[in-house]
């Protein structure tokens, strides 16, 4: 190009190359994109080491002694933790602390209004939380993984805290004594880029890397809430497609059978 | 119905044969038996598209059955209950957690569902291919486009029942598109709301139409479907008749005994693998990816909190694309409305189909490359419209961020229009109704190959 050529013309090159750009990386990454179009990044919550008996059961612990305070789980009654390799004596004992039964639901005695008062909206009951927090970006599970462990402090907000998942939550962070504090970050890389950044102000109880395997565990909890038939379904499916593989094989047998005579 | 073609049963001396005789003298049994299953010929040249009518006849039972017996437990009570969850939220879980078998029969129902739709589809599809709509079989397709709008119906009012987030919004969204018609509209979505909002009201009508009249309706329009079929007889994939010629008993020269030849000998197998699809998702895949079950319907109804996004389940998202599609106000009547002419003309259209088509072959096979070349597109674009009907409008393919100018509106460029899921619905929801407008003129212009006079293969 000419020196001395015009601001539009300039303008209309970096269009054009920019128009390039996408062009190539469209072609180069269509695939992936069509599927990861309203993302949010979640961290994947690691399923292989949190789904046993041992996980299931400390994540019931945390749940009731963290979680239970002002969610419920109204669809799940306490002996259903007998599932978990729980005994009745262990769950009585270390689980039931305001005179409720072994058969009763999970309800928790926070009203509503008073729920609505501090927190501007009652807390969610999370019965079937980990089902419903699925989404494009991943399972519900990710989601409650991520979402647990990315509480900061923020002065601005009623409680104190706030959440990079979901921005401006009304709960607090129920679970710092365990992580600590962490506070948000913001960092300004060259090209203007505005990056977060979660940083440890104060340390909790646990290490990080305990505590990540705690939130684990407890999202293991939370998930086999969602469906706590969920194993003994799979265990049922894989005989019943057995017995329809050959009952297949005997009917389509019979069928040629039938056939064999007409042309 | 002629049952009197049919010799009466006569005993042969044993007990239970004095039964039938008895039984048959006074009811048309034998002839019944004769006239739809052992003495109904169908052409034996059916191929895989002819399982899907057997097919939904299983499915509709299945929710019949499934269908019965959720409504022993569930409860139609749109109020909170002392954990603040609406009661028919809770009734759900309830039975999927503590009615024995009961999150069995609920997979089994909400999978149903869908399946209804892919067969029901697939069958429609089966008609387009082969002409199965055509003269003098206008009819069996007309009853066939009632059982689609009713099962449209249904799903939509059976939708609402487990009063999850998008159960309420979905329908919210639904029912106020009727307030678009001009001069009733406002007070006919009053009428089906039952209230100013979708409420404890809308709740309990749609319960008592989901169990009760639709069902009814369907069933009856199901029956028709058959006895239409069974008094023309079938098409089949090289759409020639196959009475034209018969033997000396009056029997199609091409045609087998629909029993046992293709209930047993073709359906069973074919019922068998559907149900192995079927019984896959309800034992290991029962939310379908979020597409059988909605990820958000897991979340109890809230009427003070909107979705950010709401999109209806994905049988109904061709239609809801073209209803978004319609973005003019043509005539000074607001958008909105033609948004449901299309929508609703999308499916009525389908009901004309025997009298637009004027090819002079039925079956694609014999059908020209014009009829080919549609048709492919014509697929092609209700797949991509029931795709962009679960995205949100402004969507782009690939994830792409179209280039805006300072005043954040999108500027001309080619890819912001080519990648424009909104234009793209726009094209194809023209497409859709070009193709049957217009099909009185292409399809007869059609090069159709000869047609035999007997069915070819088998």
């Amino acid at each position: 190009m000419q020196a001395g050529s015009g601001k539009g013309d300039d303008q209309m090159k970096t269009q054009a190359i920019k128009l390039l750009k996408r062009l190539a990386a469209v072609a180069l990454i269509a695939p992936a994109l069509a599927m990861a179009s309203e993302a949010m990044h979640l961290d994947k919550w690691p399923a292989a080491d949190h789904s046993d008996q041992r996980s299931l059961q400390y994540g019931a612990k945390l749940f009731i002694n963290y979680c239970l305070n002002c969610h419920g789980a109204s669809a799940i009654r306490y002996n259903q933790l007998l599932k978990l390799g729980l005994d009745e004596k262990t769950i009585t004992d270390n689980l039931l602390f305001t005179g409720e039964k072994i058969g009763d639901l999970m309800k928790v005695s926070l009203s509503r209004e008073d729920a609505e008062a501090w927190f501007g909206t009652a807390p969610p009951d999370l019965s079937i939380i980990a089902r419903a927090k699925a989404s494009e970006s991943g399972s519900g599970a990710d989601y409650l993984y991520t979402y647990l462990r990315k509480f900061y402090r923020d002065p601005s907000r009623p409680t104190g805290w706030n959440n990079v998942v979901f921005s401006n939550v009304g709960m607090p962070h129920a679970l710092w004594d365990l992580q600590g504090v962490q506070s948000l970050l913001e960092e300004t890389d060259d090209d203007g880029h505005v990056e977060h950044k979660l940083v440890q102000s104060t340390s909790g109880t646990l290490s990080p890397e305990d505590y990540d395997k705690a939130v684990a565990d407890l999202v293991g909890f939370l998930v086999w809430m969602g469906e706590p038939v969920a194993d003994t379904r799979k265990t049922i499916g894989i005989f019943v497609l057995i017995f329809l593989a050959v009952f297949y094989v005997l009917a389509h047998a019979l069928g040629k059978n039938y056939w064999k005579d007409i042309h | 119905m002629a049952a009197n073609i049919y010799p009466k049963y006569t005993s042969d001396g044993s007990r239970l044969g004095n039964l039938l005789e008895w039984f048959d003298a006074r009811f048309p049994l034998t002839s019944m038996w004769k006239q739809h299953l052992s003495e109904y010929y169908a052409p034996k040249n059916f191929n895989f598209w002819y399982f899907f009518g057997s097919i939904a006849l299983v499915v509709l039972i299945i929710q019949l059955v499934t269908g019965i017996f959720l409504v022993m437990n569930y409860k139609p009570d749109g109020t909170l209950n002392a954990a603040g969850i609406p009661v028919a939220f809770a009734s759900v879980e309830y039975i999927m957690r503590e009615v024995s078998g009961g999150w069995f029969i609920r997979y089994m129902h909400s999978t149903g569902a869908s399946a209804f739709f892919i067969v029901v589809y697939l069958h429609m599809f089966r008609g387009m291919l082969y002409g199965s709509y055509r003269k003098p079989r206008e009819l069996i397709w007309i009853f066939g486009v009632l059982i689609f709008l009713c099962l449209m119906a249904e799903a939509f009012m059976g939708y609402l029942l487990p009063w999850g987030q998008m159960s309420y919004w979905g329908a919210q969204v639904i029912i106020n598109l009727f307030s678009a018609i001009p001069f009733v509209g406002p007070d006919l979505s009053l009428l089906i709301r039952g209230d100013f909002v979708v409420s404890d009201a809308t709740l309990n009508r749609f319960f008592a139409f989901h169990v009760c009249a639709v069902p009814l309706v369907l069933i009856g329009l199901v029956v028709a479907h058959v006895l239409a079929l069974h008094e023309i007889g079938s098409n089949n994939p090289d759409g020639v008749e196959i009475k034209k010629f018969k033997d000396e008993k009056g029997v199609p020269l091409d045609g087998v005994a629909f029993h046992p030849y293709y209930t047993i000998g073709h359906d069973l197998p074919a019922i068998t693998i559907f149900l192995f699809v079927f019984f896959f998702v309800v034992f290991f895949w029962p939310e379908g990816g979020g597409y059988f079950l909605e990820y958000n319907n897991f979340l109890p109804a809230d009427p003070m909190k909107t979705p950010p996004h709401i999109a209806p389940v994905w049988y109904f998202t061709p239609f809801y694309s073209m209803l978004r599609a319609m973005v003019w106000n043509f005539f000074w009547v607001d958008a909105k409305f033609w948004g449901v002419v299309a929508m609703g003309g999308g499916v009525v259209i389908l009901a004309f189909l025997p009298w637009l088509d004027k090819s002079p072959a039925k079956s694609i096979r014999y059908r020209g490359p014009i009829f080919k070349t549609l048709l492919v597109i014509f697929v092609i674009g209700f797949l991509i419209l029931g795709y962009l009907g679960t995205k949100v409008p402004g969507y782009y393919f690939f994830g792409f961020t179209p280039a805006v100018n300072e005043a954040n509106e999108v500027v001309f460029s080619p890819l912001n229009y080519l990648l424009s899921g909104d234009l793209i619905a726009q094209i194809f929801t023209v497409y859709y109704f070009l193709f049957f407008l217009t099909m009185p003129y292409w399809s007869r212009i059609d090069k159709c190959k000869p047609v035999p006079e007997r069915v070819t293969t088998k």
